[in-house]
């Protein structure tokens, strides 16, 4: 059978960027998987050499509008060590509690993509409706939903006042009992197992040798973490455990997302009970003294790199960003190979991609010229169509 | 009034197209669709593809990679269309003003019939958005080709 290319991408009605996959396929198998990236390229890093490091840090909460929280706490642990300042304990729990917020939210916005995407779509209505609650409490303390712009170099901007403290135990409790129900839904659910487990296995040394990161790689049961590894902000002194699943598949991503969702509950409520009093902030100078510095954050998607350098101005002289949906594209793209044309969706949709889209797919027949378009919706649906014709492989 | 101004009176089906932002207004916009807000109450679908929507709703500064996809999707639509532009990029580029590689604005290139400001608008915001397109469809006609 000749091989036939895919073009996927870049629009989408979903909620990634875009990006641009072209498929190779062997019949219904999957042989190669080629992206392209780019599409939301919108010169970050040269732009912030023009701000003034105060501006930059609201540029850099703009690089992703769903981990925000992880890119500003980047930022301005990286700024801090170039200015030689350091944020006052309280500022620093207040970090941790507020990034673990957002990590709780991404994960449920997640497992709502995912979900949507295996035709659960009563699961994706769950979770976005227990997702608005923790926006509820996000909006509480830092005054909006989406980008929140706590964090400052020195501090945070907003405390968390006893009562601010009070209503987050509350929501905590729910969340915990929401995530368990999750929790069973993946494990016990026939429709999720049948569709997630042995799709896009990915094995522990392919996983180190691509230099995946996040739950992608915990996924594959390398023990990785940023806050463990590396710690920063207060995570030296909050207890926690890094979750791993050794099957690799996308049933173990899951598990470990919604494992981490209840490991991030403990760690606000632990960071409530334990948050010592004092300043939120510390005055910092204009300038910085000449000098680089790199940071990282584990971010809801993985390992989040950034690096200052300083002249001595008011601006940086250079700003470098990693995110960790880069360090993931060549394992998804190692996922892709072997897998079925319907399971293209959940695979890419594992690693949690910040830039991914299957909007117009333009399926291309080499040995007879022949050309369709696909709308990613029109994709979704086949797959759906074609399990429930084959059912389980 | 017609029946087919009715019918897009009554559900006008929308197409989302992010051009290039950082995802704050598109889960916001998908936020604005889910069971919490419901914009679906004013019958408003989302469709996934541009030649079965009455109105594309943009985010995002547009980068210069994505402008021509995003005039190929204009084109594609059926007539009378309308676009509605969210938040503070699709309006103005806003932080992203002065970059190499974004255009500043959706009306640079394409009309736009509602502005919804914001970084990011918050559902409530869109819903209005959305509301008021809604009742500038109501005085449009149905345009032949």
């Amino acid at each position: 059978m000749p091989i036939v290319e895919i073009p996927v991408g870049p629009q989408h009605p979903a909620l990634k960027e875009p990006i641009r996959f072209i498929f190779q396929l062997d019949g219904e198998i999957v042989v190669g998987a080629e992206p392209r990236l780019g599409y939301a390229h919108r010169g970050i890093e040269k732009l912030a050499e023009h701000r003034t490091y105060v501006q930059a840090l609201y540029l850099s909460e703009r690089i992703c509008g769903i981990c925000s929280v992880a890119h500003t706490t980047c930022y301005v642990e990286t700024a801090e060590r170039v200015f030689n300042v350091e944020a006052p304990p309280r500022a620093k729990y207040i970090r941790v509690i507020v990034s673990e917020l957002n990590r709780i939210h991404s994960h449920l916005l997640w497992l709502g993509i995912l979900a949507h995407e295996v035709g659960f779509d009563t699961l994706f209505m769950y979770t976005w409706r227990d997702r608005e609650m923790v926006l509820d409490l996000l909006e509480m303390i830092t005054g909006n939903r989406v980008l929140y712009a706590i964090n400052m170099i020195g501090g945070v901007r907003h405390d968390i006042t006893p009562e601010m403290a009070d209503k987050a135990r509350k929501v905590m409790d729910y969340l915990e009992e929401r995530t368990k129900y999750y929790k069973r839904v993946a494990e016990e659910d026939p429709v999720f197992n049948n569709r997630l487990a042995e799709v896009g296995i990915l094995s522990p040394s392919d996983a180190r040798r691509l230099c995946a990161v996040g739950p992608t790689i915990r996924g594959s049961g390398v023990k990785t973490d940023i806050r463990r590894d590396d710690p920063y902000s207060a995570y030296d002194e909050v207890p926690f455990n890094v979750i791993t699943y050794d099957e690799g598949d996308a049933l173990a991503k899951t598990l470990v997302r919604i494992d981490e969702i209840l490991e991030s509950i403990n760690m606000i409520r632990y960071a409530l009970d334990h948050m010592p009093g004092g300043e939120i902030s510390v005055r910092v100078p204009m300038r910085p003294p000449p000098g680089e510095a790199v940071g990282r954050v584990e971010a809801p998607r993985g390992e989040l790199f950034y690096y200052i350098k300083s002249d001595g101005t008011m601006r940086p002289y250079r700003f470098k960003v990693r995110t960790p949906t880069l360090a993931n594209i060549p394992a998804l793209c190692r996922m892709l190979e072997g897998i079925f044309v319907a399971d293209i969706p959940v695979v890419v949709a594992s690693i949690d991609p910040c830039i991914a889209c299957m909007d117009r797919v333009l399926l291309i027949d080499k040995s007879r010229g022949k050309k369709w378009v696909w709308t990613k919706e029109e994709l979704r649906r086949y797959s759906l169509k074609w399990y429930e014709e084959h059912g389980r492989r | 009034m017609g029946l087919i101004a009715w019918a897009r009176r009554s559900s006008p089906w929308l197409l989302h197209f992010n051009s290039g932002g950082c995802n704050g207004c598109d889960i916001e916009v998908v936020a604005a669709l889910c069971p919490h807000y419901d914009a679906e109450r004013f019958g408003a679908l989302l469709k996934g593809s541009p030649r079965h929507a009455d109105v594309l709703i943009v985010t995002g500064p547009i980068t210069r990679q994505v402008a021509r996809r995003l005039l190929r999707i204009y084109e594609q639509m059926p007539e009378p269309r309308f676009v509605l532009a969210v938040g503070s990029c699709a309006l103005s580029g806003g932080v992203f003003q002065e970059s190499y590689n974004v255009y500043e604005g959706v009306d640079k290139l394409i009309p736009v019939d509602v502005y919804v400001p914001g970084c990011p608008p918050r559902p409530e915001a869109i819903l209005y958005g959305i509301v008021k397109l809604l009742e500038k469809a109501r005085g449009a006609k149905n345009v032949e080709k």
